[in-house]
């Protein structure tokens, strides 16, 4: 399981309720269901994707999340998990909302444009960044709004969202990341998790 | 020949919707494989407008296939080496249930039209019946398309948990207004015809051919989309180089629709269409719950697939999903997939591998699931 999925998984309690915005193939929510007890559910863009999440037994529904978070109810769920997605939407902040509207709580990771090989990248070759977190081209990238760490840290004390707990992912390690040492960490971490209230 | 068909007297009385109560009524009914002892591999599926019990092998009355002998069978998506599967002809139909052809024991006549309307709830209500007969308290899955998806979502709102998973396909919690117009179209068709006489054909032992056929043709423009029509039948003409300057069937199109019309009226009544249908069209869950929707599914814990096709335009996406809605804001277990294919409404009859795959899918991961907690 990729590592991301074990530092979110960390962060949830036993026993709740989980939707995941977003589930792929399914594997966060089997490894919640079985390690954590938790009842998850998944919205899901892909076909084959949700098959694959009906074949496992796990409950999905094909959709857009950019246009079917209405359908569920407000606090319906403990938490709402949205992975490495964020920025592919037209309108993030819309999402967002919704999300919030959903779950008590909201994990959302954010690929980290401020990571130093995105940044040396366009600082030295002139050219978009192609690393293993943005695996794609400038003209077939889904990503429509990509921001960095510490941009996404200014978003939410603007729109007044409350951080609980930031973690920095990348290959070697995972530590929390706080504003003493943002500045650093947007420079190294990949990825960003954020849990919101 | 009707010894061949299974048939449960249903003692119980049964308060219909339209208020009148019957009882010592027949509901017939076929299975396939076997129960097991720890009773967890029961499937309860309904069948549709035109369907019968016959869902597998070979119809002991038309000689023909199982109405879903592409899903159902051994080694097929629902393996009846594994699982028992049940399904019994609705009240109202014409394969040995309680409908309008039967015997009317007061005037020793057939019903016709003296027959009572009837409901998809009074439908369902009578099929609980047969489950309790055959000392099933819970099914592994309950599951049917169209009408046979519409009876499913009643039998969850009306025996909550009776089944453990549910599969409804291609269906919706409301006749749309379309769907009530083709349905008029198809009883007007028979109401048309001077044989149909008020439903006393029925004692003159005929039949509105071709009224019925008519009936029967709606429909089956109705199954197939738009697309898929064009490419089966496109323009080619029958068995012919040119137009014939007449009105016999030119287009293979029309000769299609004439032998489906005229191949019906030999196994099905005509009063038994006027039935299920009006049947159909009253259907709306949310009017039968003061509270809506959420007040039908509320307290469900089983779990639901809802399968969609892309070209049904008879039951669409969004009608199908208008249910997944309902049932999430519920908190019900709802998943959703939509199948794409060409194959329109009929699309649950015919070979669509990618359908039969989900089936299979969700049943065998049910099934683990069931055993489990049945432990």
């Amino acid at each position: 399981m990729k590592k991301e999925f074990r530092v979110i998984a960390d962060l949830l309690p036993k026993n709740i309720r989980v939707l995941d915005v977003g589930c792929g193939d399914g594997s966060l929510m089997s490894h919640l269901i079985k390690e954590k007890n938790i009842e998850a559910r998944g919205l899901e863009i892909i076909e084959e994707n949700v098959k694959k999440c009906i074949y496992k037994g796990l409950s999905v529904i094909e959709g857009n999340a950019e246009t079917e978070l209405h359908q569920f109810p407000t606090k319906s769920f403990d938490f709402v998990i949205l992975s490495q997605t964020l920025q592919a939407f037209y309108n993030p902040e819309k999402v967002l909302k919704d999300l919030l509207r959903i779950g008590k709580s909201v994990i959302i990771s954010i690929p980290n444009f401020g990571y130093w090989k995105v940044r040396t990248s366009l600082l030295f070759f002139g050219k978009m960044p192609v690393t293993k977190t943005l695996p794609n081209s400038w003209y077939d990238t889904p990503n429509l709004h990509m921001c960095t760490i510490k941009d996404f840290f200014d978003f939410c004390i603007k729109k007044k969202i409350s951080i609980n707990k930031v973690v920095g992912v990348n290959e070697e390690s995972t530590s929390e990341i706080k504003k003493s040492n943002l500045e650093i960490k947007n420079l190294f971490a990949k990825v960003g998790i954020f849990l919101l209230k | 020949m009707s010894e061949e068909i299974k048939k449960l007297k249903i003692s119980k009385s049964l308060l219909l919707d339209c208020k009148e109560t019957i009882k010592d009524f027949p509901l017939a009914y076929e299975t396939y494989g076997n129960l097991n002892e720890n009773k967890d591999n029961a499937i309860l599926v309904f069948h549709a407008l035109t369907g019968d019990q016959y869902v597998s092998g070979t119809n002991p009355i038309t000689k023909k296939h199982g109405w879903w002998v592409s899903a159902v069978g051994p080694g097929k998506a629902i393996d009846t080496n594994k699982y028992f599967v049940i399904c019994a002809n609705v009240i109202g139909g014409c394969m040995g249930s309680w409908g309008p052809k039967e015997i009317n024991k007061k005037t020793n006549e057939p019903y016709g039209l003296t027959f009572p309307v009837i409901t998809i709830k009074d439908m369902v209500k009578a099929q609980e019946t047969l489950l309790d007969h055959l000392g099933i308290k819970k099914l592994l899955c309950a599951t049917g398309g169209s009408m046979g998806g519409m009876q499913l979502l009643q039998f969850c709102a009306t025996f909550p948990n009776r089944a453990f998973s549910a599969l409804p396909i291609a269906c919706s919690t409301s006749h749309s207004a379309q769907n009530i117009a083709l349905n008029e179209l198809a009883r007007q068709a028979i109401m048309a015809d001077p044989v149909w006489d008020k439903g006393r054909y029925i004692k003159k032992n005929i039949q509105p051919k071709n009224g019925l056929a008519v009936a029967r043709m709606v429909g089956h423009i109705s199954y197939l989309s738009e697309k898929g029509m064009q490419e089966k039948f496109g323009r080619k003409l029958q068995e012919k180089a040119d137009y014939e300057f007449s009105f016999d069937a030119d287009f293979q199109v029309e000769s299609y629709l004439r032998h489906q019309g005229f191949a019906f009226v030999e196994r099905f009544d005509a009063n038994s269409i006027l039935y299920i249908t009006r049947a159909m069209d009253y259907f709306d869950l949310s009017r039968q719950f003061k509270g809506g929707l959420v007040e039908a599914f509320k307290n469900q814990k089983t779990k639901f697939l809802i399968i969609s096709f892309s070209s049904d335009w008879l039951y669409t996406t969004k009608e199908n999903k208008d249910t997944v809605i309902a049932l999430n804001s519920a908190g019900a277990d709802v998943s959703f997939a939509e199948i794409k294919t060409d194959k329109g409404h009929d699309s649950f009859l015919v070979n669509e591998p990618e359908f039969l795959k989900t089936l299979k899918g969700f049943i065998d991961s049910m099934h683990i699931k069931f055993k489990n907690e049945k432990k």
